[in-house]
């Protein structure tokens, strides 16, 4: 009897090291750093490879003809991309996707792992915690001061009061605003208001960050710093973000994004970024991702 | 400059905002708007219409208790002499069937005094001849076949004198004053359901009026990861303010109704009318109607935001 269980056991033992081997040899390619030890495994097959998954997707307002037409591609956990296109070439609408604000017409999309089509509209707001988006025209809440406008992700994810007023009065005091945070929007500048947006969008460490031309109205100073803030964002905490913008000077300030381009609603991949597996440069940005979140900026 | 601390992440599902923060989410505005006043007037409406409706089950009650459980026995006899004996004859027949609790003949003078008001002093002379009339206690109120049980017992009794006697129950009388009594409760019932109706499409209206004047911030609030209930709670706290300021100013005014139409028929002084007389549990109903109210806006806010979110992603 006790040899049967010995034996047993060694066999579970024996399962168990292949699987955290296998575990070592895949994390480099999947981005992970190696730092040994099977909760780190564990930790790694519980992180899905590709954070955003779109295939065939297709997306029309009504009967007008598509905006977006076969999108597929896939981004991955800690990675900085760059969504650049003309005007009308279906930026925004794609960031709309990306920030569940809208189903697509067809095709399928996958976030976090799980698939967003066919997810209740009830499970929706989780997944939206896990995004920060600074929206092209800002979209504060005009009756709201800048600080609470900065607070509002924190205090709707039930953050306690104290760690609320002390995250958001750093955060405004990084953007330059802490002489502003009980100024109301309408009272602000247009490059204000946009650091109040991209503060909101990044208070709550998202996993995912979206900024649709975050510094279309900022002096290039503080388009730098912000996007520095960003960067830290993706390098430290290991946030993705996407980066709408026209501004192909900005594409050079981050030497590791990947660019994505979109050309009347269709995406190019000009850096291999969205290909499977990772194209070497995909890779090396991606393998910036650190496993652990904890941590501030 | 040292770069932002954060917080750490935050686990998924949300605990409820605080009340003092959901609050600040959609800008108050003074109780100008006319929905508060709407509901007040309503509140108003709803507790004159349930005063009136307990009123009139206070008086129907008071009514049916005090003859419901009687009958009349009428003996039409031209001669006086013989009238009384006949009546006598009757008064025993009947306090012997053990339906009856108490039999009282009514006095001729009584009778006079009672008919004087039409008749004038003529009712006293021999010329008009008076039926003689015996009021009947029952145990209980009498079916049509126990009525009839009394009428053959008293025809029994007078069929020695030739005459017969009318048995008249009163609640087949009061049957119409009851069935008016009812419809007039029944009325009221209406009013208030009615008036309960047009609260819930008033609150409806003003939340889907609320509703659409913010949806651009319900928008941020959802994309920021808000769910439907911190939605919903937000646009409460707002229905419940303009609520409990309406029921208030409603429950003051219909009061004051109420107190003034009691004095109006207090001053009747008609021994009908004081049976309807509010009670402790009557006001205590009406007590509880603006609390209903507010209820009932509550519930209609929740529902009509909760339909009006299912239309967002």
């Amino acid at each position: 009897m006790r040899g049967a269980v010995s034996a047993h056991f060694s066999t579970l033992v024996r399962k168990f090291s292949r699987f955290t081997g296998k575990c070592l040899a895949i994390a480099p390619h999947l981005g992970f750093p190696v730092r040994g030890g099977a909760d780190k495994c564990a930790e790694m097959t519980d992180r899905p490879t590709e954070i955003v998954k779109f295939d065939n997707v297709g997306l029309r307002y009504g009967t007008d003809p598509e905006v977006l037409s076969d999108l597929s591609f896939t981004l991955f956990p800690g990675s900085f991309y760059f969504l650049t296109g003309a005007s009308g070439a279906g930026k925004t609408s794609l960031l709309k996707l990306l920030y569940l604000a809208q189903r697509p017409s067809r095709g399928s999309i996958r976030m976090f792992g799980k698939d967003m089509i066919t997810s209740p509209r009830t499970r929706l707001p989780d997944f939206r915690r896990r995004l920060g988006v600074v929206f092209q025209n800002f979209r504060l809440v005009p009756h709201l001061s800048a600080f609470d406008n900065v607070a509002l992700p924190l205090r709707l994810s039930g953050t306690d009061e104290a760690k609320v007023l002390k995250a958001v009065s750093d955060m405004l005091e990084w953007v330059g605003l802490s002489h502003r945070a009980q100024a109301i929007p309408e009272t602000l500048s247009g490059g204000e208001q946009q650091r109040v947006a991209i503060a909101r969008a990044v208070i709550a460490r998202p996993q995912i960050l979206i900024a649709d031309e975050p510094t279309g109205n900022v002096d290039p100073d503080m388009a730098l710093k912000l996007l520095r803030l960003f960067e830290a964002l993706n390098n430290r905490v290991g946030t993705t973000v996407i980066v709408a913008t026209h501004d192909v000077h900005l594409l050079k300030k981050v030497p590791d994004s990947l660019i994505m381009r979109l050309q009347k609603g269709r995406l190019s991949d000009p850096t291999g970024a969205l290909r499977y597996p990772p194209q070497p440069s995909a890779a090396k940005a991606s393998a910036k991702a650190p496993i652990s979140k904890k941590g501030g900026v | 400059m040292t770069k932002p601390s954060l917080p750490d992440e935050q686990a998924p599902g949300a605990p409820p905002m605080k009340g003092s923060t959901s609050a600040r989410l959609l800008p108050q505005t003074r109780f100008g708007g006319p929905i508060p006043w709407v509901i007040a007037i309503l509140i108003a409406l709803v507790i004159i219409a349930a005063a009136g409706g307990l009123a009139l089950r206070n008086l129907a009650d008071n009514a049916r208790a005090d003859l419901s459980d009687a009958v009349t026995v009428q003996i039409i006899e031209a001669d006086p002499q013989s009238r009384t004996v006949q009546a006598d004859a009757a008064a025993r027949a009947l306090g012997d069937h053990p339906l009856v609790t108490s039999v009282r003949v009514v006095p001729e003078a009584e009778l006079t005094q009672l008919l004087e008001p039409w008749l004038g002093s003529g009712a006293a002379s021999e010329d008009v001849p008076i039926p003689a009339l015996i009021d009947v206690e029952l145990t209980r109120t009498a079916t049509a076949s126990e009525i009839a049980q009394l009428q053959s017992a008293l025809d029994g009794a007078l069929e020695r004198f030739g005459t017969s006697a009318r048995v008249d129950a009163q609640s087949s009388w009061l049957k119409p004053v009851y069935e008016a009594l009812a419809a007039m409760q029944y009325l009221a019932l209406a009013l208030i359901a009615l008036v309960a109706f047009a609260t819930a499409a008033a609150v409806w209206l003003a939340a889907r009026s609320a509703f659409s004047n913010h949806s651009d911030t319900v928008e941020i609030i959802h994309l920021l990861g808000g769910t439907d209930a911190q939605v919903t709670k937000i646009f409460q706290r707002s229905v419940l303010r303009d609520a409990a300021f309406g029921a208030v100013v409603g429950l003051l005014l219909g009061l004051c109704a109420v107190w003034l139409l009691g004095r109006q028929f207090a001053a009747l002084d008609s021994g009908m009318i004081g049976g309807g007389g509010l009670g402790l549990l009557d006001w205590v109903i009406i007590g509880a109607i603006p609390l209903g109210g507010v209820m009932l806006a509550l519930i209609t806010g929740r529902i009509t935001i909760r339909f009006a979110l299912r239309s967002m992603l």
